[in-house]
């Protein structure tokens, strides 16, 4: 009755599939699905930064402009570089030239740690500048309204945060992928969980560039 | 039923063929203007546009986007079904958006706390 049900069982064609595209084509919707709960899942906290911004917009204007954006602007074409050394290693994938493989995805790695580098750095000024709302010598000056100032950097912290982990997870599977790979795991018929790893990347990518200008841009031009 | 089946893989196969292979200049150049948006971007808002800052630069956001989803993630080659399931789960974030904003808008109107 049904004769491809009977095929040879590989990695790239499962048992429960038709074809090796069918499978490519479930695990890419299935990916996509993960990817629009993650959507909802920053999107409430954007919301919760959009209604606050827009309640208090004097003084998150004044703490917006208190960020670094030339390290802001940095830390956005850091990750831009990583995508596109992840767009190249999941292209070497398809190309089944595993060396080239392994070459960006330990390049997208060090774009990554590099971002979280600068994170870091960023964030261990917001110490020195007595920036960190869970603090008892918190100020920002230029406001005597230190309670919103308060809750414009834990929005900061908590979505930057949030992001940061995201990378940190995302370091780990680059990380994974990259043994996976020198263990002759993929080849051009095979190469799904790169592709995954990178859409998850790229994901990432996307929440930073709508991250950058809603926190270091929007009010830059009021708190000056 | 399993020749049914058996069709509509084989239409979704007609749909978007075997997955190609972009080209190195392709991903380059994707690159080259994203950085670029992204200091045009940098630069606009030391600007004071007033109500457009935000729209230039979540204008410029949606852009970079657009530009990263369609080619690094492949979407210009995926599926019917899987950018139906794209545009609907960003349908819900606007849904959760524009309910939570018109709640937020409205509150004053009738003088009751809360």
């Amino acid at each position: 009755m049904d004769s491809e049900a009977h095929h040879l069982e590989t990695l790239a064609l499962r048992e429960q599939f038709d074809t090796e595209d069918q499978q490519k084509d479930a695990s890419t919707l299935g990916m996509w699905v993960f990817l629009i709960t993650e959507m909802m899942f920053f999107g409430g906290m954007f919301l919760a930064y959009t209604l606050y911004r827009s309640t208090y917009p004097q003084v998150f204007g004044v703490a917006s402009s208190s960020l670094n954006l030339p390290i802001g602007a940095t830390n956005t074409c850091v990750l831009l570089l990583s995508s596109f050394t992840m767009a190249m290693a999941v292209r070497s994938g398809q190309l089944g030239k595993k060396r080239a493989v392994i070459w960006f995805l330990i390049i997208t790695m060090l774009f990554g740690l590099t971002f979280l580098g600068i994170k870091a750095f960023e964030w261990t000024e917001k110490f020195q500048e007595h920036h960190v709302p869970a603090l008892a010598n918190f100020h920002l000056d230029g406001t005597p309204l230190q309670g919103q100032a308060k809750l414009f950097f834990s929005l900061y912290f908590a979505m930057t945060g949030l992001h940061a982990l995201h990378m940190v997870v995302g370091v780990g599977i680059v990380l994974f992928i990259i043994m996976e790979t020198a263990r002759n795991k993929y080849s051009p018929k095979y190469y799904t969980p790169i592709d995954i790893a990178g859409l998850y990347w790229h994901f990432v990518d996307v929440v930073w560039i709508f991250l950058f200008p809603l926190f270091y841009l929007i009010d830059r031009h009021i708190g000056r | 039923m399993d020749q049914h089946l058996e069709q509509s893989a084989h239409a979704g196969h007609a749909a978007h063929g075997e997955h190609p292979i972009d080209s190195v200049r392709t991903y380059a150049l994707v690159l080259v203007v994203l950085l670029c948006l992204t200091i045009a971007t940098a630069l606009v808002a030391t600007i004071d546009l007033g109500f457009f800052n935000i729209v230039v630069a979540l204008g410029i956001a949606v852009t970079k986007m657009m530009f990263v989803i369609w080619f690094f993630m492949h979407v210009r080659y995926s599926t019917t079904l899987t950018r139906l399931v794209m545009v609907s789960g960003v349908l819900w974030l606007i849904i959760l958006l524009t309910l939570a904003f018109a709640d937020f808008a409205t509150r004053g109107w009738l003088n009751v706390l809360g």
